[in-house]
Protein backbone atom coordinates (compact mmCIF):
# COMPACT_ATOMS: atom_id res chain seq x y z
CA UNK A 1 0.00 0.00 0.00
CA UNK A 2 3.05 2.16 1.01
CA UNK A 3 4.40 1.76 -2.43
CA UNK A 4 1.32 2.45 -4.43
CA UNK A 5 1.01 5.70 -2.41
CA UNK A 6 4.48 6.76 -3.45
CA UNK A 7 4.14 5.30 -7.17
CA UNK A 8 0.90 8.02 -6.65
CA UNK A 9 3.13 10.81 -5.55
CA UNK A 10 6.17 10.36 -7.59
CA UNK A 11 4.27 10.26 -11.22
CA UNK A 12 2.27 13.56 -10.13
CA UNK A 13 5.16 15.31 -9.26
CA UNK A 14 6.86 13.90 -12.70
CA UNK A 15 4.17 15.30 -15.13
CA UNK A 16 3.77 18.42 -13.24
CA UNK A 17 7.45 18.92 -13.48
CA UNK A 18 7.20 17.52 -16.67
CA UNK A 19 4.69 19.77 -17.76
CA UNK A 20 6.53 23.36 -16.07
CA UNK A 21 9.42 22.46 -18.35
CA UNK A 22 7.18 22.91 -21.42
CA UNK A 23 5.09 25.53 -20.55
CA UNK A 24 5.97 27.74 -17.47
CA UNK A 25 3.19 30.05 -17.12
CA UNK A 26 5.04 32.54 -15.03
CA UNK A 27 8.72 32.37 -17.28
CA UNK A 28 10.40 31.11 -20.37
CA UNK A 29 13.49 31.40 -19.24
CA UNK A 30 15.32 28.51 -20.08
CA UNK A 31 16.97 28.24 -16.58
CA UNK A 32 13.52 27.79 -15.11
CA UNK A 33 12.72 24.44 -17.52
CA UNK A 34 16.36 22.95 -16.84
CA UNK A 35 15.59 23.22 -12.61
CA UNK A 36 12.27 21.91 -13.18
CA UNK A 37 13.59 18.97 -15.61
CA UNK A 38 16.50 18.13 -13.00
CA UNK A 39 13.38 17.64 -10.90
CA UNK A 40 11.34 15.93 -13.24
CA UNK A 41 14.53 13.33 -13.71
CA UNK A 42 15.01 12.79 -9.98
CA UNK A 43 11.04 11.86 -9.19
CA UNK A 44 11.70 9.25 -12.03
CA UNK A 45 14.33 7.92 -10.19
CA UNK A 46 12.34 7.67 -7.29
CA UNK A 47 9.65 5.57 -10.14
CA UNK A 48 13.29 3.38 -10.74
CA UNK A 49 13.31 2.57 -7.57
CA UNK A 50 9.75 1.69 -6.87
CA UNK A 51 10.24 -0.44 -9.34
CA UNK A 52 13.39 -1.95 -7.68
CA UNK A 53 15.58 -1.32 -10.75
CA UNK A 54 18.25 0.47 -7.77
CA UNK A 55 21.19 0.64 -10.47
CA UNK A 56 19.14 2.94 -12.83
CA UNK A 57 17.89 5.07 -10.61
CA UNK A 58 21.58 5.94 -9.04
CA UNK A 59 22.33 6.80 -12.87
CA UNK A 60 19.63 8.25 -13.74
CA UNK A 61 20.39 10.77 -10.78
CA UNK A 62 24.43 10.70 -11.26
CA UNK A 63 24.09 11.25 -15.43
CA UNK A 64 20.70 13.06 -15.81
CA UNK A 65 20.25 14.82 -13.00
CA UNK A 66 23.85 15.85 -12.80
CA UNK A 67 26.23 15.62 -15.68
CA UNK A 68 23.71 16.29 -18.33
CA UNK A 69 21.80 19.10 -16.68
CA UNK A 70 25.06 20.90 -15.49
CA UNK A 71 26.09 20.75 -19.10
CA UNK A 72 22.89 22.66 -20.00
CA UNK A 73 23.35 24.71 -17.09
CA UNK A 74 26.59 25.72 -18.29
CA UNK A 75 25.61 26.16 -22.14
CA UNK A 76 22.73 28.23 -20.88
CA UNK A 77 24.98 30.46 -18.95
CA UNK A 78 27.55 30.62 -22.21
CA UNK A 79 25.11 32.07 -24.42
CA UNK A 80 22.96 35.51 -23.74
CA UNK A 81 19.38 34.32 -23.71
CA UNK A 82 17.79 37.32 -22.41
CA UNK A 83 16.01 37.81 -25.34
CA UNK A 84 13.99 35.05 -24.89
CA UNK A 85 11.83 35.97 -22.35
CA UNK A 86 10.27 38.62 -24.32
CA UNK A 87 8.97 35.98 -26.87
CA UNK A 88 5.50 35.10 -26.88
CA UNK A 89 4.18 31.51 -27.59
CA UNK A 90 2.51 31.62 -30.96
CA UNK A 91 -1.33 30.38 -30.78
CA UNK A 92 -0.26 28.33 -34.23
CA UNK A 93 2.12 26.29 -32.24
CA UNK A 94 0.09 25.97 -29.66
CA UNK A 95 -2.48 24.30 -31.43
CA UNK A 96 -0.62 22.60 -34.24
CA UNK A 97 1.25 21.04 -30.50
CA UNK A 98 -2.00 20.23 -29.11
CA UNK A 99 -3.54 18.71 -32.35
CA UNK A 100 -0.34 16.15 -32.30
CA UNK A 101 -0.03 15.77 -28.91
CA UNK A 102 -4.14 14.70 -29.11
CA UNK A 103 -3.38 12.36 -31.95
CA UNK A 104 -0.34 10.58 -30.29
CA UNK A 105 -2.33 10.08 -26.47
CA UNK A 106 -5.56 8.73 -28.67
CA UNK A 107 -3.27 5.91 -30.38
CA UNK A 108 -1.35 5.21 -27.03
CA UNK A 109 -4.59 5.15 -25.02
CA UNK A 110 -6.59 2.93 -27.67
CA UNK A 111 -3.78 0.40 -27.52
CA UNK A 112 -3.11 0.44 -24.42
CA UNK A 113 -6.56 -0.59 -23.84
CA UNK A 114 -6.96 -3.23 -25.91
CA UNK A 115 -3.65 -4.52 -24.92
CA UNK A 116 -3.72 -7.86 -22.93
CA UNK A 117 -2.12 -6.64 -20.03
CA UNK A 118 -4.56 -8.66 -17.45
CA UNK A 119 -3.81 -8.69 -14.13
CA UNK A 120 0.06 -8.56 -12.98
CA UNK A 121 1.35 -11.39 -11.35
CA UNK A 122 3.51 -10.55 -8.19
CA UNK A 123 7.33 -9.36 -9.77
CA UNK A 124 9.84 -11.04 -8.31
CA UNK A 125 12.97 -9.49 -10.69
CA UNK A 126 15.26 -7.24 -8.95
CA UNK A 127 17.72 -4.80 -10.72
CA UNK A 128 20.63 -4.83 -8.58
CA UNK A 129 24.36 -3.87 -9.50
CA UNK A 130 25.10 -7.32 -9.86
CA UNK A 131 22.79 -8.55 -11.27
CA UNK A 132 22.72 -5.93 -14.23
CA UNK A 133 26.58 -6.03 -14.15
CA UNK A 134 26.84 -9.79 -14.72
CA UNK A 135 24.27 -9.61 -18.20
CA UNK A 136 26.48 -6.51 -18.95
CA UNK A 137 29.60 -8.83 -18.80
CA UNK A 138 28.57 -11.45 -20.15
CA UNK A 139 25.86 -11.54 -23.18
CA UNK A 140 25.86 -7.92 -23.56
CA UNK A 141 29.69 -7.42 -23.60
CA UNK A 142 29.90 -6.38 -27.47
CA UNK A 143 27.64 -3.54 -27.06
CA UNK A 144 29.28 -2.74 -24.07
CA UNK A 145 32.63 -2.19 -25.58
CA UNK A 146 31.22 -0.20 -28.59
CA UNK A 147 29.24 2.32 -26.45
CA UNK A 148 32.59 3.13 -24.84
CA UNK A 149 34.00 4.39 -28.52
CA UNK A 150 30.57 5.74 -29.21
CA UNK A 151 31.74 8.10 -26.25
CA UNK A 152 34.83 8.31 -27.25
CA UNK A 153 33.90 9.70 -30.77
CA UNK A 154 31.49 12.14 -28.80
CA UNK A 155 33.77 13.75 -26.75
CA UNK A 156 36.17 14.26 -29.85
CA UNK A 157 33.52 15.66 -31.57
CA UNK A 158 32.48 18.03 -28.88
CA UNK A 159 36.12 19.15 -28.64
CA UNK A 160 36.48 19.44 -32.39
CA UNK A 161 32.78 21.44 -32.78
CA UNK A 162 33.69 23.60 -29.84
CA UNK A 163 37.51 25.13 -31.15
CA UNK A 164 37.29 28.78 -32.31
CA UNK A 165 37.11 27.72 -35.91
CA UNK A 166 35.82 25.31 -37.57
CA UNK A 167 37.98 24.37 -40.93
CA UNK B 1 -6.83 -0.88 -7.39
CA UNK B 2 -2.77 -1.84 -7.41
CA UNK B 3 -0.42 -0.32 -8.97
CA UNK B 4 0.28 -2.69 -12.50
CA UNK B 5 1.74 -2.33 -15.54
CA UNK B 6 -0.99 -0.29 -17.13
CA UNK B 7 0.09 2.65 -14.57
CA UNK B 8 3.45 3.02 -15.50
CA UNK B 9 2.71 2.91 -19.09
CA UNK B 10 0.27 5.37 -18.90
CA UNK B 11 2.49 8.08 -16.96
CA UNK B 12 5.19 7.10 -19.45
CA UNK B 13 3.04 8.01 -22.35
CA UNK B 14 1.82 11.20 -20.95
CA UNK B 15 5.30 12.07 -20.31
CA UNK B 16 6.18 11.62 -23.64
CA UNK B 17 3.20 13.53 -25.00
CA UNK B 18 4.89 16.46 -22.81
CA UNK B 19 7.96 15.99 -24.63
CA UNK B 20 6.41 16.16 -28.19
CA UNK B 21 4.01 19.45 -26.83
CA UNK B 22 7.94 21.64 -25.49
CA UNK B 23 9.53 20.52 -29.29
CA UNK B 24 6.55 21.57 -31.23
CA UNK B 25 5.40 24.32 -28.78
CA UNK B 26 9.10 25.96 -27.66
CA UNK B 27 11.15 28.08 -30.30
CA UNK B 28 14.35 28.07 -27.85
CA UNK B 29 16.74 25.05 -29.03
CA UNK B 30 17.94 24.59 -25.87
CA UNK B 31 14.15 23.96 -24.46
CA UNK B 32 13.40 22.04 -27.69
CA UNK B 33 16.49 19.74 -26.52
CA UNK B 34 15.33 19.46 -23.04
CA UNK B 35 11.66 18.12 -24.73
CA UNK B 36 14.04 15.55 -26.61
CA UNK B 37 15.34 14.25 -23.39
CA UNK B 38 12.31 14.33 -21.68
CA UNK B 39 11.04 11.95 -24.45
CA UNK B 40 14.15 9.51 -24.17
CA UNK B 41 13.79 9.09 -20.38
CA UNK B 42 9.95 8.51 -21.12
CA UNK B 43 10.68 5.45 -23.21
CA UNK B 44 13.44 4.19 -20.31
CA UNK B 45 10.19 4.20 -17.71
CA UNK B 46 8.57 2.31 -20.13
CA UNK B 47 11.17 0.21 -20.44
CA UNK B 48 12.19 -0.56 -16.96
CA UNK B 49 8.15 -0.98 -16.48
CA UNK B 50 8.09 -3.72 -18.88
CA UNK B 51 11.26 -5.33 -17.81
CA UNK B 52 9.80 -5.24 -14.09
CA UNK B 53 6.70 -7.22 -15.43
CA UNK B 54 7.91 -9.26 -17.67
CA UNK B 55 10.64 -10.59 -14.99
CA UNK B 56 13.62 -9.88 -17.57
CA UNK B 57 16.81 -8.34 -16.96
CA UNK B 58 17.29 -7.03 -20.70
CA UNK B 59 14.73 -4.15 -20.68
CA UNK B 60 17.01 -2.68 -17.95
CA UNK B 61 20.49 -3.17 -20.06
CA UNK B 62 18.72 -1.25 -22.64
CA UNK B 63 17.94 1.46 -20.41
CA UNK B 64 21.76 1.57 -18.98
CA UNK B 65 22.79 1.83 -23.08
CA UNK B 66 19.73 4.09 -24.06
CA UNK B 67 21.52 6.69 -20.74
CA UNK B 68 24.92 6.56 -22.46
CA UNK B 69 23.79 7.31 -25.83
CA UNK B 70 21.90 10.05 -24.52
CA UNK B 71 24.50 11.25 -22.61
CA UNK B 72 26.64 11.50 -25.82
CA UNK B 73 24.04 13.09 -27.82
CA UNK B 74 23.89 15.58 -25.71
CA UNK B 75 27.16 16.30 -25.79
CA UNK B 76 27.26 16.58 -29.39
CA UNK B 77 24.50 18.61 -29.85
CA UNK B 78 25.35 21.36 -27.20
CA UNK B 79 28.42 21.95 -28.37
CA UNK B 80 26.83 22.26 -32.46
CA UNK B 81 24.32 24.76 -30.05
CA UNK B 82 27.25 26.32 -29.14
CA UNK B 83 29.06 26.90 -32.29
CA UNK B 84 25.80 27.96 -34.44
CA UNK B 85 25.39 30.58 -31.11
CA UNK B 86 28.78 32.15 -32.29
CA UNK B 87 28.26 32.41 -36.03
CA UNK B 88 24.18 33.75 -35.54
CA UNK B 89 24.05 35.11 -32.41
CA UNK B 90 20.93 33.34 -31.72
CA UNK B 91 19.52 29.95 -30.27
CA UNK B 92 16.08 30.81 -31.45
CA UNK B 93 15.18 28.68 -34.22
CA UNK B 94 12.91 31.12 -36.10
CA UNK B 95 15.92 32.95 -36.62
CA UNK B 96 17.92 30.64 -38.32
CA UNK B 97 16.15 30.30 -41.63
CA UNK B 98 19.00 30.83 -43.67
CA UNK B 99 18.60 27.09 -44.89
CA UNK B 100 15.69 28.01 -46.21
CA UNK B 101 15.01 27.90 -50.05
Amino acid sequence: MTADLFFYLFAACTLVCGFLVIANPFSLNPVTSAMFLVLTMVFLAGLFVLLHAFFLAAIQVLVYAGAVMVLFLFVIMLLDLKTEERRRLKVFGIATGLIAVGAILSIFFRTLARAPLGASPAPELEGSTMALGKLLFTRYLLPFEVVSVLLLVAMIGAIFLSKKELK
Amino acid sequence: MSVGLAHYLVVSGILFSLGLLGVILRRNLLVIYMGLEMMLNAANLALVAFSRFTNNLDGQVFVFFIITVAAAEVAVGLALIVALYRRRQSAHVEDLTFMKL
